[in-house]
Order: structure tokens, then sequence, then C-alpha cells
């Protein structure tokens, strides 16, 4: 094969002669991506949304989104003769006279629910692994916006069939909005059109499900992908790497390979989930009128914390010159999603402010070498944890049977318990890893051979860790702490006067202190030195 | 003590070993069940004429009643301050409550749930039973067969009604929920068409009443034929994951979909193959 056949030759010829593709190529196709399982869960997320995009063209050809009244008389026997909106008997008629319709109805939901539960675990493995930090906080900054903008796309999702369960999320939405203060009419009536819920709603969330909010999708995932490939992927510390490095496989062909695969096993386990579970059953649901509503309504996981702090909040409320404000419902729907989103944005610049740290970083952290951004991680995961599974207490109570308002009582101390606990107990386990790592560039690790000494008495003769799992522990980074002790003549750095400067101080102590540092020495006596009685062949072992 | 070894002081020494008073109990335990056993029969006498057929219903209903009700709701039906008078709830609230084994109730929680009969609760004395109540001052009486046919009703208008008056408590296909202070809505796949149709015209427990005038038999055979067609359905698109909705398909989402493709993901990149750029 020295010559390349003239059908190939023609026409990449053709191509680099007038948009420069070869040497585009060259470049790219030997870009090195690191390996390591957790960085693919951004992947699920990235596949699922492209079957969402195909599954949903499949679904808008048949799907009306009209809420004009129509009597129906499709194949579901027990709604025959039953008035409802003629998006919800589509929806009907996609489901059971329409071929494959159920199925890619139920892909397109199961892939949904992978979406955003695919770009939740992507998102806690970079924050874990401090993956958001310079120069790659733009990219965080376009993962929380992606975040924020699937959970609304999956709401106006949801609420498009029109059906029973649906319809409740929509009332909810409404009170949520009227809810808002001096403009909540106002804006509920630019969006239902009238009153709720009016014959418009449908329609304006078909034209949001389908075009606005996935329009803005595609070019920001387009945009968080190009800036992964421009600032090269994280890599987690190991032999041979370092920060200026990145050690890995070609894009070509290895990693198209296994990313190619990954897409497979993706649509393969979201096609088994859409063939032999079901999800969003309309036809039980029934049609939505504005004045049924059925026992154990949830949204769709990813608003069930939302649902969650609305169930546990009290029924406070203030009256303002005879305007009433709802805190009980403001507060629940606005709180945990700003405690959420916002904390997630700024976390970042947060932490640079704090570790005054300005530094690129292209080695991921391992999360036990930070313990308390790993810490306040699992605040924000027990947090979000606390609402999601009290947003489910009516199921639970039915199903464990356990009283409704125990469980709604237990929710209003845990949502502030569990979250310190998960806080603490986060933060021992770290350091209680970190101890484990230093352990073993001290010690060594157990041979599993024992010896007796001639004294008597028996020691488990210790190996040096593998170079590997040694240069991986080794890849700890000192977080850095801001200057703030005073000099000399007694006086404070400048930054360190004010009592913000104070706080920053104390917390960037707090924050950067290593508790457990690295001892590469033998150290204490009362554990087995590595090779001890024989200490030749001990490291002789080691790799 | 020990160690003089003479048989008196070995005797106390048994007595104090640490299994003796679980043999204590247990002696105690079984006299007191045998004992009861013997002297129980005066519950059976009414069973026995049920059997031989001498006395009419409502005398049979009556000393049933006696045997197995009376202690919470009165000699008479009168009730007591544990249990209401059972005087006007009728023939209906007697089989509903008797043929789900909810009455006569085991111990006083919140509601009293649906269990296995006990032996002496046959047709005939349910039967019994109802005819001694409905004879104490009327009430709801038990539907024909034909009122409960679902064969007979409309489940397109009985799913109307249905989602109009139950879905909130016992959610969209009768899978029941969840009520305050520990009560809850009770499935409605175990209850026969009877059941359903007796307890929306006696509204036990926490249930409303639905009687004739707010939803008439026709209407109440249309539910019917309707809760009985969805409970018979196979679910088209796979297994229904319990039916009960978002809950179930969030939990099947993490637990099934996401830990596969993490599984693939751990697998896909087991093997490594190093480059330096």
């Amino acid at each position: 094969m020295d010559t390349t056949p003239k059908a190939i030759a023609g026409v990449s010829t053709f191509l680099d002669d007038r948009i420069g593709a070869g040497s585009f190529l060259k470049r790219n196709m030997r870009k090195i991506f690191p390996d390591h399982w957790s960085f693919l869960l951004g992947e699920i997320a990235l596949y699922s949304f492209i079957i969402l995009l195909l599954t949903g063209t499949f679904l808008t050809f048949w799907f009306k989104p009209s809420m004009g009244e129509v009597v129906y008389s499709g194949s579901y026997q027990p709604l025959v003769g039953v008035k409802m909106s003629e998006a919800y008997a589509s929806a009907l008629n996609i489901s059971f006279d329409v071929r494959g319709g159920l199925l890619i109805r139920q892909i397109h939901h199961w892939a949904a629910l992978l979406f955003i539960a695919g770009m939740m675990v992507h998102m806690l493995r970079v924050f874990f692994t401090g993956a958001y930090r310079k120069p790659r906080e733009l990219n965080w900054l376009i993962g929380v916006g992606l975040l924020s903008l699937a959970l609304l796309e999956g709401l106006t999702g949801y609420s498009l069939p029109d059906d029973l369960l649906s319809g409740a999320g929509l009332r909810i939405t409404e009170g949520v909005m009227l809810g808002i203060p001096v403009v909540g009419t106002y804006l509920t009536f630019l969006l239902f059109g009238g009153e709720y819920p009016g014959h418009d709603v449908i329609s304006r969330f078909f034209t949001i499900h389908i075009l606005l909010i996935p329009g803005i999708l595609l070019a920001l995932i387009s945009a968080h992908m190009v800036l992964m490939w421009v600032q090269k992927h994280t890599q987690m510390p190991g032999t041979g790497r370092t920060n200026k490095n990145v050690v890995g496989a070609p894009f070509y062909p290895t990693f198209m390979a296994k990313a190619g695969a990954f897409t497979l096993f993706t649509f393969g386990v979201i096609a088994l989930l859409g063939t032999f579970a079901q999800i969003n059953p309309i036809w039980l649901f029934g049609p939505y009128t504005p004045a049924d509503i059925s026992a154990g309504s949830q949204p769709d996981f990813y608003m069930g914390f939302l649902e969650g702090s609305l169930r546990l909040m009290p029924s406070w409320e203030i009256n303002f010159l005879d305007h009433t404000v709802s805190l009980s419902v403001l507060i629940p729907a606005l709180v945990p999603l700003g405690v959420v989103m916002t904390g997630l944005a700024l976390y970042p610049f947060i932490e640079q402010w704090v570790t005054g740290d300005r530094r690129e970083h292209h080695t991921a952290d391992r999360p036990r070498n930070n313990p308390h951004r790993t810490a306040i991680g699992f605040t924000g995961i027990a947090f979000y944890g606390v609402l999601w599974l009290l947003g489910a207490n009516d199921e639970i109570s039915a199903n464990f049977h356990i009283s409704l308002y125990e469980t709604t009582i237990f929710g209003r101390f845990a949502i502030f318990l569990v979250p310190a606990l998960a806080y603490f107990v986060a933060y021992r386990i770290c350091i209680g890893l970190q101890r484990k790592d230093a352990e073993v560039l001290s010690h060594g690790v157990e041979s599993g051979v024992i010896k007796r000494l001639p004294n008597g008495e028996y020691i488990e003769v210790h190996t040096p860790a593998a170079q590997d799992i040694a240069d991986h522990i080794r890849g700890k980074e000192e977080i850095p702490i801001i200057e703030s002790g005073v000099d000399g003549d007694g006086i404070p750095p400048k930054g360190a006067r004010t009592a913000l400067g104070r706080l920053r101080a104390k917390a960037s102590e707090a924050y950067g202190t290593d508790h457990i540092p690295l001892d590469e020495g033998h150290g204490h006596d009362e554990h087995a030195a590595i090779g001890a009685g024989d200490h030749s062949d001990g490291h002789r072992d080691g790799h | 003590m020990i160690g003089t070894g003479n048989s008196v002081n070995s005797i106390t020494a048994r007595r104090r070993h640490p299994l003796a008073r679980y043999a204590v109990v247990a002696l105690a335990l079984g006299l007191l069940g045998g004992g009861y056993a013997v002297a129980a029969p005066g519950g059976s006498s009414a069973d026995a004429a049920i059997a031989s057929g001498k006395a009419d219903d409502v005398a049979q209903g009556k000393s049933l009643f006696v045997a197995h009700c009376a202690s919470c709701h009165g000699m008479n039906a009168e009730g007591t301050a544990k249990a209401p008078t059972l005087v006007g709830v009728g023939a209906a609230a007697v089989d509903f409550q008797v043929s789900t084994g909810r009455m006569p109730a085991a111990d006083a929680g919140p509601q009293a749930p649906r269990k296995p009969l006990g032996e002496w609760v046959t047709p005939q004395a349910i039967d019994d039973l109802a005819a001694y109540v409905q004879s104490l001052g009327g009430g709801p009486a038990r539907p024909a067969a034909e009122q409960v046919d679902p064969a007979k009703g409309d489940p397109a208008k009985g799913g109307e009604l249905f989602r109009a008056n139950c879905i909130q408590c016992h959610n969209f296909v009768g899978a029941g929920g969840a009520l305050t202070y520990g009560k809850y809505a009770p499935p409605l796949n175990p209850a026969t068409p009877t059941q359903i149709y007796e307890a929306m015209a006696t509204g036990p427990q926490a249930m409303p009443v639905f009687n004739d005038s707010t939803i008439t038999p026709d209407q109440k055979r249309d539910m019917i034929a309707y809760i009985t067609h969805v409970r018979q359905q196979v679910d088209p698109g796979g297994s229904g994951l319990g039916r009960i909705g978002p809950v179930t398909e969030g939990l099947v989402a993490w637990i099934v979909g996401l830990s596969l493709l993490i599984l693939a993901a751990i697998w896909i990149t087991a093997k490594k193959r190093r480059t330096h750029a």
C-alpha cells in the first residue's frame, strides 16, 4: 500500500486544497486522550442527547401540539369516547397506533432520564477531581448552564402529552410563577395566554422544547466539546504524568474505537430500557383536567428535589399592604435551585479566592486529597438527596407504612442535619484514606509473608508499593494557602486587614492545610518496616 | 451452697438455671392457651347452629355478632368507646368489612388493614351477620351480582368518574396512596367488584361515602368496569414498575441504566495503551 488509490487521493486532495482538511486532521486525529472510566460519564449524556434528537424528530411527525378538544376514537379501549386535547390524543396515537411509536416514545423518555443522570454524574466527577480549575472554569460554567437548561427541557417535554400527571407539574409551575411578587400574575398570563390552563401553553412549550432549548443545548454542547478539545482533557495523577503532558491513547484509532463502542453501549442500554421497562404510561394517567389529581403525582427524577422542598416547607406567608407573599411556594421553588445552581457556578471562583491559586491545573485531584472540597461536595449531595428523597414521601409512606407526617417532620430536620453529618463523615473518610496512602508509601504493602524472629516475635514482611500505585499516590498536590501572617513590624498583609480578609485567611488555612503529609521515611517502629528481617528480598519483590 | 452435693441444693441450682425462667413462661403460656382452647367453644355454638341449620339468619347472625364483634361494638351493636354503633350501617358495610378481613379488627391501629379471613368467616356466616346488622336499622344493602358486573359497565365513562373521585387517594390505577396520621388508601387490586361497590356505598374508615345520589349504581358499575379493566391490562410498554409513576422510573434509570453504562465504561477503559503527547 505505497500509493493511495486514486478515488481516495482525488477526493482528499480536492478537500485539502480548498479547506485545508489534511493538516487539520493530521493535527487532531492523533490528539491524545487520557483513559479513566470516569472520563466517559459525560459521554453518557452526549450520546443520550443524540438519541433524544433522533427519537424526538420521529415523535414530532405524529405529535399535534394543540389543546383543541377532540373525542378519542383510537385503539385504547378504556378511553374511547373521552374528550381530550389533541396533544393527548396524538400522544395516545403514537403509543398505540403508530408502528414502533410506543417504543420510540419510551426510548425518548429513558434517554431523557439518562441524559440528565449522565450530566449529573459527569458534573460530580469534574467537581470531585477539581477538573473545573483554571483554565477550565468557562467550560464548567457552560456545564452548569447545560444542566439548568436540561431541567427546563425536561419540564417542557413531559408537559407536552397533556396527560393528568404532567398537568400536575404544569399546575405547580403556574403556582410558582403566581407566587413571584409583583410580576407573577403578568408572567403567568404571558406564559399561558390568559387564565390557566388556557389554550396556548402546549404549543408554546412545544416550540420551546423542540426548537429553542435543543438549539441552545446543541450550541453549548458544541462549545463544551471544542473547549475540552482545545484545552485537552485532564488526567489522573500517575507514572509519567505531569501538569505539562497528556498520557493516554490517540483519538484515532484508539479513543475513537472506545467512544464508538460506548455510543453503542449507551444506545443498547437505552433501547433495552425502552423495550422492557414501561415509562410514563400516559394512557393510565388519563387526559388532563384541572379538577383531577392523582395520589403519588411525582415529577421526573431531576425535578424531585423541587417537589421535596415544596413538600417540606411549612405554610408561611406574609401579608404586606393587602398583597400576599407566599413564602411557602417561593422559598421551596427558588432557594434549593438557587443554592445548588449558584453554588455550582461560583465554586471554582470561590475556591480560587480562598486558596489564592491562579495556576493552571491539568492533572485531576484525587477526591481524598482535597478533603474540604470533597466534604462540601457531599454536603451538596446530601442536601439535594434529602430533598429528592422527600419528594417521594407519599410513596415511601404508602409502601413502607410510615406515617406521612412523620416523613415530613423527619425531612424538616434532616435537611439541615444530614448535610452537616455528610460534611463531617466525608471529611473524616478523606483523612482516613490519606492516612492509608501515607502508610502505603512509608511502610509499603502487606506481603502476606509472616516471619518469626529469633526472639520469638512474629512480623509480617511489607514490600514497597508498586511503582504505578506509588506514583498515583505521589500525585497529591499541595493546596496553596494565602499569605496572612504578620510581617516583622507586626502588620498583617494588606488583604488580611478587613473582616472579609480575615475570614478569607482563616478559610484558606483550613482549606489548604495538609494534615497528612506523605511521609516517605520509614517512621514509626511499631509497624513492621519494609522488608523487615529480610530487607533485600522485600525490595526486589516490589517490581 | 454449691458443692454440698445434696439433692435439695441441686433443685435450687436448677431453679436458678438461666433457662428456667423461659421454661416457666412457656409452661404458663401453654396452660393458658390450652385452658382457653377448652373453655372457648362458647363461641362456636353459633357455628354449630348454622351448620345444623336450626336458627334463622338473624338469630345466627346475632350469636356470631356476640362472639366476634360485641366486645368492641357492644352487645347490641350500640357502640362503645372503642368502636362505633353498627345500627344503620347496613349489610353492605358488614359484607365489605368482614369479607376483606378488616373486621374483626386485630388491633387498634390508625386503620384496620385487609387481612386473611378467620376460619369462621364463611359466606354463610357473613350472610347471617349482614342480616342481623341490617335488621337493626337498615342501611345500604349488598349489591346484586349484575349491579357489579364489569362486563355491563362502560369503562371509558367509569374512567372519567374514577379520575374525578378516586385517584386523589387511590392513585391513577388504584395502586393506593398515603393519607394523614398513618392512614392510607389501600390498593384496589385485591378488591372484588362487590367490595368496590360496597366501599363506595358505605365509605369505610377514611373513605367518604359515595351514595346513590352522588354516584348512581350504573355509574358505580362503570367505575368497577374501568378499575377491573385497567388492573387486568397487560402493560404494553414492558414491566409496569409498580405503576406508581416517576419514582420507580427514576430508580430504574439510576440503578439499572446508569449502573450498566458505568460498568461498560469501566470495561472499555480497563485495557490501556499509552502514548505520550
